[in-house]
C-alpha cells in the first residue's frame, strides 16, 4: 500500500492549558495508485491530518507508513528529505514563492531532494499543466488558477509516491477547478502516484471513485 | 537551485532595500580603503624618509621643528649655524659624512622649497636601500649654478632640462625675487618623499645669490659670538676694504657660466647638517655619545630624526589614523546593523515562503542557511563594490593629490589589511544574519501554512 495510518493521535494544547484532541484514527489506508477524496467540515482536522502524513507535524502517537517506510520514528532531517523525494504537496492558496518565476518555482520543488534539478523536466511539467507560455511569469503576473497549475506541476516535480492536496480548488473558478482536478487525476494516474485530496466540497468529491468522510473514521469528531 | 541562488532571488525581490543596505556597506568599505591607502602613504612618508643619515645637526631650538624643516621642508628654519661649524664637524673623526643644507627660499613659480646642498647628498639613500635616480642625461649639481629638481616640481611647473628659474626670499607672495638664475641639469625620478617637491641648488651658487651672504662685518661678529671668541678689529677693517672693492659689479644680467666668485666662509651659514656616523656595530652608541657631547657644547643640537618622527607618528599622526580606522569601522558596523534591520523586517513577510520551502522538503538548516546567505551576499556584495569604488577613488584621486600636495600615491596601492576585510565582512554578516536565520529555523510550518 501507499499510505497507512495506524492509531494516529494528535491533539493541540490550547492557550488555557487544556488539550484539544483533533485526530484519533485507528486505521486509514490509501492503496497504490488509488485516488481518495476526504471530506470534512472546516476545522475538522483535514489540514492537520495532511501535515501529520507529510511529517510536517509530528503525531502524538501511532504509525504513519508511506510506501513501506514508517516516518514517525525518523529523525527530522531524514523526514524532511523523505518529504522532498516522496511526497507532493498542493495547498489551497499562495503555493508559490513570489520571488520566483513559474519555472523557478518548479525547479525549487526539485531543489531539496538528492536529485539534480532538471530544467527540461520542469518545462515539460509546465507544458503538462498548459503553462508552456508562462515559464518566466512571476506569481503576481498569473491568475489564481494558473498559480494552482504551477503548484500542481511543482508537486509532480520529484516523481513522488504520494500526492497530498489540501483544498486545491477552493479559491479558483469552476472552469479552473475542472482543469486542475483533471490535471491532478491524469498526472497521478499516468505516473503511478497515489493521491489524497481533502475538501469540504461535495462538488469536488463526486468526481472521485473513493470518497471518505473524516468524521466516519476519526473518533475525535465522533465524540463532539 | 542551490542555497545561494535562492538567497539571491529574495535579495532581488527586495531590490531597493537590498541595494541601499549593500550601498551602505560599500560606502563604509570605500572610506576604509581610502583611509588604508592614505595611511600607507603617510606611513611610508614618515617612517622611511629620514634615512641615509643618523643625525640632523642644527641650531638650538625645537627638535621637531628642525626635523620638519630639514626632512619635510615645511615650516621655517630655527636659525642658522656658521659655516665654520660645518667644516669643523666634518673634521670630527667619528663623522663619516656631513651634508650641509641651506633652506629658506622658495621657487618663484609654484613656491617649492629650495635646498642649497652639495652633490654628495644624492649619494645618500632616500629610503632604506633606495638611491636617487636621475634622468638619463641628468647630472647631480656639478656646477655652481646647477639645479636638480624633484619629480613633482618638474610635473607641476612643467620644467624641462636646461630651463632656468629664480629664487624668492621668504614666501612666494611677499618675498624678494633674486636676480640670479639657476639652470636645471637634472630631474629626479619619483621617490615618494618630500624630495619630489624640492628644488636642489648647488650650495656654492646659493651663497653667491646676492643677499644670501651676510654682510662681512656682521658675519664675522656673529661667528665670533657663536664660538665665544673675540674679534680682531684690525683684521676686520682690512677685510672689509677688500670686500668693498670686489662688490662693485652687479650680478644682474650676467651669464652665470663665467660668473663664479666664491663667498668667504665667514659669510656663509647652514640651516642644518645631515650627519652619517662612522662604524657599524658601535654606530648607535657613537651616535648617542656624539649627540650628548654636542648638547653639552651648548652651541647646537643633534637630533635623531627617526625618534622625532616616531614621536610624531605615535602622538599625532597615529592617533588620527586610529580615529579614522575606528570611524570607518563604525560605518561598516552600522551598515551591518542596517542589513540586520532590512532582513529582520522582511522575515514576517517571508514566514509563508519559508513554510512552503519546508513543506517542499527543505530542512531547518537549509532555510537557516538561505537567510544567512542573504546577509553574507549583501555584505560581501557591498564589500566588493566598496573595494572597487575605493580603489577607483584612489586611482582617480592619486594624480590630483599628487599635483596638489606632491604626495606620491600609487594608484594601484593595495593594503594587506584588505585581505582580512572580506573575511571580517563575512563574520559581520553571519552575526547580523544569525537572528533572522534563527527565526527561519524555528518557523512553525503547520501553523504558518494555515494562516
Ligand atoms: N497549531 C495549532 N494549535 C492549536 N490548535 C490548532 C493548531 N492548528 C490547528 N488547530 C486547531 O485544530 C483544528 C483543526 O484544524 P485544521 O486541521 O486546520 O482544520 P481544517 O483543515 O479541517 O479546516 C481547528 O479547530 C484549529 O483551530
Ligand atoms: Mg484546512
Amino acid at each position: 500500500m501507499s499510505l497507512l495510518l495506524e492509531n494516529v493521535k494528535k491533539s493541540y494544547r490550547e492557550p488555557n492549558g487544556s488539550t484539544l484532541p483533533i485526530l484519533d484514527i485507528e486505521r486509514f489506508e490509501v492503496k497504490e495508485r488509488e485516488q481518495v477524496v476526504l471530506i470534512g467540515e472546516s476545522g475538522s482536522g483535514k489540514s492537520t491530518l495532511l501535515n501529520v502524513i507529510s511529517g510536517i507535524t509530528a503525531a502524538d502517537s501511532g504509525k504513519v507508513t508511506i510506501a513501506g517506510t514508517e516516518i514517525a520514528s525518523m529523525a527530522e532531517v531524514v523526514r524532511d528529505r523523505f518529504r522532498a523525494e516522496r511526497i507532493g504537496f498542493v495547498f489551497q492558496t499562495f503555493n508559490l514563492l513570489p520571488a520566483f518565476s513559474a519555472l523557478e518555482n518548479v525547479l525549487l520543488g526539485m531543489s531539496f531532494s538528492r536529485k539534480k534539478p532538471n530544467r527540461d523536466r520542469a518545462k515539460e511539467l509546465l507544458a503538462l499543466v498548459g503553462l508552456e507560455h508562462r515559464l518566466h511569469h512571476h506569481p503576481k503576473q498569473m491568475s489564481v488558477g494558473e498559480q494552482q497549475r504551477v503548484a500542481v506541476a511543482r508537486a509532480l516535480a520529484n516523481q513522488p509516491k504520494l500526492l497530498l492536496a489540501d483544498e486545491p480548488t477552493a479559491n479558483v473558478d469552476l472552469a479552473n477547478q475542472e482543469t486542475i482536478l483533471h490535471l491532478l487525476r491524469d498526472a497521478c494516474a499516468q505516473n503511478q502516484i497515489s493521491m489524497l485530496l481533502v475538501t469540504h466540497s461535495q462538488e469536488v468529491a463526486k468526481q472521485f471513485d473513493r470518497v471518505e468522510t473524516l468524521s466516519d473514521f476519526n473518533k475525535v469528531h465522533a465524540k463532539v | 537551485m542551490n542555497t545561494l541562488t535562492i538567497a539571491w532571488k529574495s535579495i532581488r525581490q527586495r531590490r531597493l532595500a537590498s541595494l541601499l543596505t549593500a550601498l551602505s556597506v560599500a560606502l563604509g568599505v570605500t572610506l576604509m580603503i581610502s583611509v588604508l591607502v592614505i595611511n600607507g602613504v603617510i606611513d611610508r612618508m614618515f617612517n622611511q624618509t629620514a634615512s641615509g643619515y643618523d643625525l640632523i645637526v642644527g641650531p638650538k631650538g625645537s627638535a621637531l621643528q628642525l626635523v620638519l624643516n630639514t626632512v619635510f621642508r615645511v615650516g621655517a628654519p630655527i636659525e642658522n649655524l656658521p659655516y665654520r661649524y660645518y667644516t669643523e664637524l666634518k673634521k670630527d673623526p667619528r663623522v663619516e659624512e656631513a651634508i650641509p643644507f641651506a633652506i629658506g627660499d622658495v621657487t618663484q613659480t609654484g613656491g617649492f622649497p629650495i635646498v642649497g646642498t652639495i652633490p654628495r647628498y644624492f649619494a645618500l639613500e632616500y629610503v632604506p636601500g633606495r638611491h636617487f635616480r636621475i634622468n638619463a642625461d641628468g647630472k647631480f649639481l656639478p656646477g655652481t649654478w646647477d639645479s636638480v629638481i624633484g619629480s613633482a616640481v618638474a610635473k607641476q611647473n612643467n620644467w624641462k632640462m636646461g630651463d632656468e628659474f629664480s629664487l624668492i626670499h621668504g614666501s612666494a607672495e611677499s618675498g624678494h625675487v633674486h636676480d640670479e638664475k639657476f639652470k636645471i641639469v637634472g630631474i629626479l625620478a619619483p621617490t615618494g618623499t618630500p624630495n619630489d617637491r624640492t628644488v636642489f641648488v648647488n650650495l656654492r651658487g646659493f651663497y653667491q645669490v646676492s643677499g644670501h651672504e651676510k654682510p662681512l662685518e656682521e658675519a664675522i661678529r656673529r661667528e665670533a659670538a657663536f664660538f665665544g671668541e673675540t674679534v680682531d678689529e684690525e683684521k676686520l677693517k682690512t677685510l672689509a676694504k677688500e670686500n668693498a672693492a670686489h662688490d662693485h659689479h652687479d650680478h644682474a644680467g650676467h651669464d652665470h657660466a663665467g660668473h663664479d666668485h666664491d663667498v668667504p666662509d665667514a659669510q656663509k651659514e647652514v640651516t642644518a647638517i645631515l650627519v652619517q656616523m662612522k662604524g657599524d656595530r658601535l654606530r648607535g652608541f657613537t651616535t648617542i655619545k656624539f649627540q650628548s657631547e654636542l648638547k653639552e657644547g651648548n652651541q647646537a643640537q643633534a637630533v635623531n630624526p627617526i625618534q622625532q618622527i616616531s614621536w610624531l607618528m605615535t602622538n599625532i599622526v597615529g592617533n588620527i589614523r586610529t580615529m579614522l580606522i575606528v570611524l570607518t569601522s563604525l560605518i561598516i558596523i552600522v551598515s551591518g546593523v542596517s542589513i540586520f534591520v532590512s532582513i529582520y523586517n522582511s522575515m514576517s513577510d517571508r514566514k509563508r515562503e519559508i513554510a512552503i520551502m519546508r513543506a517542499l522538503g527543505a530542512g531547518r538548516t537549509t532555510v537557516f542557511a538561505i537567510i544567512l546567505s542573504e546577509s553574507v551576499l549583501l555584505c560581501l556584495g557591498g564589500g566588493i563594490l566598496g573595494i572597487i569604488l575605493g580603489h577607483g577613488l584612489v586611482f582617480i584621486a592619486a594624480p590630483i593629490i599628487e599635483a596638489r600636495s606632491g604626495l606620491l600615491i600609487n594608484p594601484f596601492a593595495f593594503s594587506s589589511v584588505e585581505l582580512i576585510l572580506l573575511p571580517v565582512l563575512v563574520v559581520l554578516a553571519s552575526l547580523v544574519g544569525f537572528i533572522p536565520a534563527m527565526t527561519a529555523y524555528r518557523t512553525d510550518v503547520a501553523s504558518t501554512l494555515s494562516d
